[in-house]
């Protein structure tokens, strides 16, 4: 078709966008509320572990407008996981909705619905309380054979044993892999460095709190409507739950105000479900800020010790990986995000590398569950490879550009840590270099003492990610050519505002040859959706975008066929062509909107095609991240200067939300290395519990982005694309690190690196 | 107590407690566009101009309101709709949650100065928050309006 006209490869405009920036009602908590909707709320522990000895709600109950109190008495006694993973789970069964087991500050001791607001506020002070309160696990070093255990219980339950997860000595998950023979790699290396790095349980903070509406439909069905990344199992994770058929339940999801993993975990659908349930009435819970940052999915706190042998000439032979991770007190995404650190990270160094170890361990402690964030795990193998790697290129005096474009994975080559996946599309060199190019490496790596002594540096990393879960994530979309001569495009993958609802679109309009206005697409309800795994692991425009494709291709064969009936003439010999069928010699045409009314007048062929998809493999896309920094060796402060970035995503569908993914990724990153900072007490109680303690960038902290691709061509992919959501936030932390190395002489292997710790510290 | 104001040029008159935070107000008045993302005077989601100044609607009582006039973004859409196309076409919309406080505070300060330079406009809206877009995408939006508008091309 006619190049200008496509829509891949255009920077349309998200098809929300005017609803957006209008500040139109979208979002769960703006909805009309159905009549009758009971506020509910959470009373919440607060001690790090406990037992309810004694609970008693008579007299909140006394209150006028409260609706109901529950306990751990009232609830099934069937434990289940709040984790968006196809079933069966990889992470344990090990919660209830209410436990008479508190295990961190904030887990839920009663679930409160009142009429109003200033009922339920009343009653979270009138539940009366008896707590045993036992010693309780805090510092995850400590956790393993701990003789305090964070889940005693019998009835604890992993549906998949290879998880290696065993709660009597506080392990939540565990393994062991590897290939070639490490020690005796390292053994024969010129210089193996081995340090531990530490990642805190730093925050998602969608702008937007955990939120979930509850309603009936018109014939009883529980109806929910949330604020959620993975429709599907938000439906089967309540089922389990509440113990009620799936078929009663229908979730839909409205617009999202931010997810970023956050919302791969059901962390608010349980209570209003429940509540609903017994109730038999509407209800609604919107997180505070503060319980979204106390009793949240943050990302998993890490200390992960790297030992790297390389040679003198800066080949690197073997990478061992050992892993403690924090689950905190439920094991939501912890298996699968503790195997990520490596697969991640190691598969960048495939080149010359002969031999990989990994090991880890999930352990179990008295803080708030962690889950999915962002990089999934990959975030914190990132920061411990590629900080190790720019101290290499350090101690052996070599560029780190130089040691990347030696070491890198190359197109065409299995990696073995990788699930011995082979790197179809790979642009991974081209990235470094025109990043290096565009940011000008080679001016801005050494380091300058300004007139003021102010010190500037640069420091890099690279990266890569996955563009789903292999041979697991299932992605579907249903078309169906609409009256018109337009599309319908059903999906069960969720915009969380990374815009792939117009993603989708752009796709199916290219494959119609139609312009963009022709599509209209009706986002995630599991009524109305064809299944998808839900929006994470980077998978969306990959998997789902290939499903789109695929039933855009059957649906023409479809309209090939009606169009054949009604010429006369063989389908094979017409052939499709921008929203039309035409004969070959094209003398006859039926335009899409005639074979619209057609298929609406005595015809019996189906204008409507669902596609599902899953890919055995998971091409990474790859990134380069590079730094400038102006620190000030007086205050220790760090202003980022210039913050330059190349992707190879594969096909750039829409490059401007491209852009914006990047961008917005590499400011989170910029966050968790500089400012994100995650502190307890000694009694388990989170000191960043606001946004004025816990603080995300500010736009006068970004310093200037500068995000550019070097696309490969993924054949697997729709168009060539891979993915992009994730990567992004991968290169910032380990860049930084580099950077301030490079203007202070010490490594911080720590996050995050405060101008405090600049001034006042040695390094780690 | 009863509250008189004026709301998006329209009198409203209502009994509330005094101490209840504007936003609350707002929102319980349908003026939905008005966003919470931190309660406590962090974020800028909630701006609202109270007699043409942006304040903090969180953190503003809704006595305050008493005999003022107050305006949403429900009640600037036209206004609005001459600049956010252009962030729209950077794809800076993202989830949107935090739009309509940096529109209004757009708003705002274009009224104040209509010709910002980009340090300008980022020093203006620092205070309001976004976790999804990397801000630059933002300005780069408002900066292509005002090239725009100069150029005579709106
Ligand atoms: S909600 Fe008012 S500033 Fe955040
Ligand atoms: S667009 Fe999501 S917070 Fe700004």
């Amino acid at each position: 078709m006619n190049e200008e006209k496509r829509s891949v490869g255009a920077a349309v405009r998200k098809v929300d966008s005017m609803q957006l920036l209008t500040g139109q009602p979208v979002y769960v908590d703006d909805l009309p509320e159905p009549h009758g909707c009971l506020v509910v709320k959470l009373l919440r522990s607060p001690h790090a572990n406990a037992m309810i000895e004694e609970i008693d709600a008579s007299a909140a109950m006394q209150i006028p407008g409260v609706v109901a109190v529950f306990t751990y008495k009232d609830v099934p006694a069937e434990r289940y996981t709040e984790a968006g993973q196809t079933y069966p789970e990889t992470s344990p069964h090990d919660r209830l909705i209410l436990d008479r087991h508190l295990r961190h500050v904030g887990d839920p001791v009663a679930l409160i619905a009142a009429e109003n607001e200033d009922a339920a506020e009343a009653a979270l002070d009138a539940v009366k309380v008896k707590y045993t309160v036992l010693p309780a696990v805090l510092d995850f070093h400590t956790a393993m054979d701990n003789e305090t255990l964070v889940h005693p219980e019998d009835d604890w339950h992993a549906l998949c044993p290879f998880t290696g997860g065993d709660p009597k000595r506080n392990i939540c998950a565990s393994g062991v892999e590897g290939e070639g023979d490490v020690e005796k790699v390292l053994s024969e290396c010129d210089i193996v460095l081995e340090h531990p790095f530490h990642i805190k349980a730093v925050n998602q903070v969608p702008m937007e709190t955990f939120r979930t509406m509850c309603d009936f439909d018109s014939n009883g069905r529980l109806h929910i409507t949330s604020s959620t990344q993975i429709v599907f199992h938000v439906r089967r994770i309540v089922a389990h739950a509440l113990g009620i058929p799936k078929t009663s339940i229908v979730v839909e999801k409205p617009r999202i105000g931010g997810g970023f993993g956050a919302k791969q975990t059901a962390v608010s659908e349980v209570y209003p479900a429940f509540v609903s349930w017994m109730t038999k009435r509407p209800s609604k819970l919107v997180f505070t800020r503060k319980e979204s940052l106390e009793a949240g999915s943050p990302r998993h706190e890490m200390e992960l010790t790297v030992r790297l042998g390389a040679m003198r000439d800066g080949t690197i032979r073997a990478i061992d990986m050992n892993v403690l991770s924090n689950a905190g007190a439920y094991g939501e995404h912890s298996w699968a995000i503790a195997g990520l650190t490596a697969h991640k990270s190691i598969p960048l160094y495939t080149s010359g590398l002969e031999a990989f170890g990994f090991k880890f361990n999930v352990v179990y402690t008295n803080r708030q569950s962690s889950g999915a964030y962002r990089g999934f795990g990959a975030t914190q193998g990132m920061f411990a490879v590629e900080s190790t790697v720019n101290e290499l290129a350090d101690k052996l005096g070599m560029d780190p550009l130089e040691i990347r474009l030696k070491n890198s994975v190359k197109e065409g080559a299995m990696m073995p840590a990788y699930y011995h996946e082979t790197a179809t599309s790979c642009n991974l060199d081209g990235c470094l270099e025109k990043c290096a190019e565009q940011f000008g490496w080679k001016e801005k790596f050494p380091v300058r003492v300004m007139p003021d002594g102010k010190i500037r540096a640069a420091g890099m990393a690279m990266t890569m990610q996955g563009s789903c879960i292999s041979g697991i994530d299932v992605g579907s979309a249903t078309v169906r050519l609409d009256d018109g001569g337009s599309y319908c495009l059903m999906i069960g993958a969720a915009d969380m505002g990374t815009g792939c609802d117009t993603i989708l679109s752009q796709i199916l309009s290219d494959c119609m040859e139609c312009p963009l206005e022709n599509i209209t697409i009706s986002g995630a309800n599991t009524d109305r959706s064809p299944y998808d795994s839900g929006s994470y692991a980077s998978s969306t425009t990959f998997v789902t975008g290939k499903a789109v494709t695929m039933a855009a291709e059957e649906l023409i064969e479809k309209m090939k066929a009606l169009a054949s009936k009604i010429l006369g003439i063989p389908a094979e010999q017409l052939v499709f062509e921008k929203n039309a069928v035409y004969t070959q010699d094209h003398t006859k045409c039926i335009t899409a909107a005639e074979l619209a009314d057609a298929s609406m007048n005595g015809n019996e062929i189906p204008m409507e095609v669902t596609r599902s998809h899953t890919n055995p493999t998971s091409p990474p896309p790859f990134m380069a991240g590079m730094v400038e920094i102006e620190l000030d060796p007086e205050t220790g402060s760090v202003k980022i200067l210039n913050y330059n970035a190349v992707v190879d995503c594969g096909t750039v569908i829409n490059p401007a939300l491209a852009r914006i993914q990047a961008e917005g990724g590499i400011v989170q990153g910029i966050g968790m290395a500089l400012t994100e900072d995650i502190n307890y007490d000694a009694k388990g109680n989170l000191s960043e519990n606001s946004l004025m303690k816990y603080r995300i960038p500010t736009r006068l902290e970004t310093g200037r982005l500068h995000v550019d691709f070097a696309p490969s061509y993924e054949a697997m992919g729709p168009f060539g694309a891979k993915s992009i959501g994730e990567i992004v936030i991968n290169t910032p932390a380990p860049a930084l690190a580099h950077a301030i190395y490079r203007a202070t002489g010490k490594w911080f292997r720590s996050l995050p690196i405060t101008p405090e710790r600049i001034v006042m510290e040695k390094g780690d | 107590m009863e509250i008189k104001f004026l709301l998006n040029k329209k009198p409203v008159s209502l009994e509330a407690e005094p101490s209840m935070p504007l936003i609350d107000l707002l929102r319980s008045l349908g003026m939905k566009s008005v966003k919470c993302g931190c309660e406590n005077t962090v974020c800028g989601l909630c701006t609202v101009l109270l007699d043409e100044v942006p304040v903090l609607s969180c953190s503003v009582p809704a006595a305050r309101a008493d005999g003022h006039s107050v305006m949403t973004l429900e009640g600037l859409k036209a206004e609005a709709e001459e600049f956010v196309g252009f962030i729209a076409d950077q794809g800076a919309d993202q989830c949107g949650f935090c739009n309509p406080g940096y529109v209004m505070n757009t708003i705002a300060l274009l009224r104040e100065n209509p010709d910002p330079t980009d340090e300008e406009i980022r020093e203006y809206l620092a205070g309001n928050l976004c976790r999804c877009s990397g801000y630059e995408g933002q300005v780069r939006g408002i900066r292509n309006y005002l090239n725009a508008k100069k150029e005579g091309r709106l």
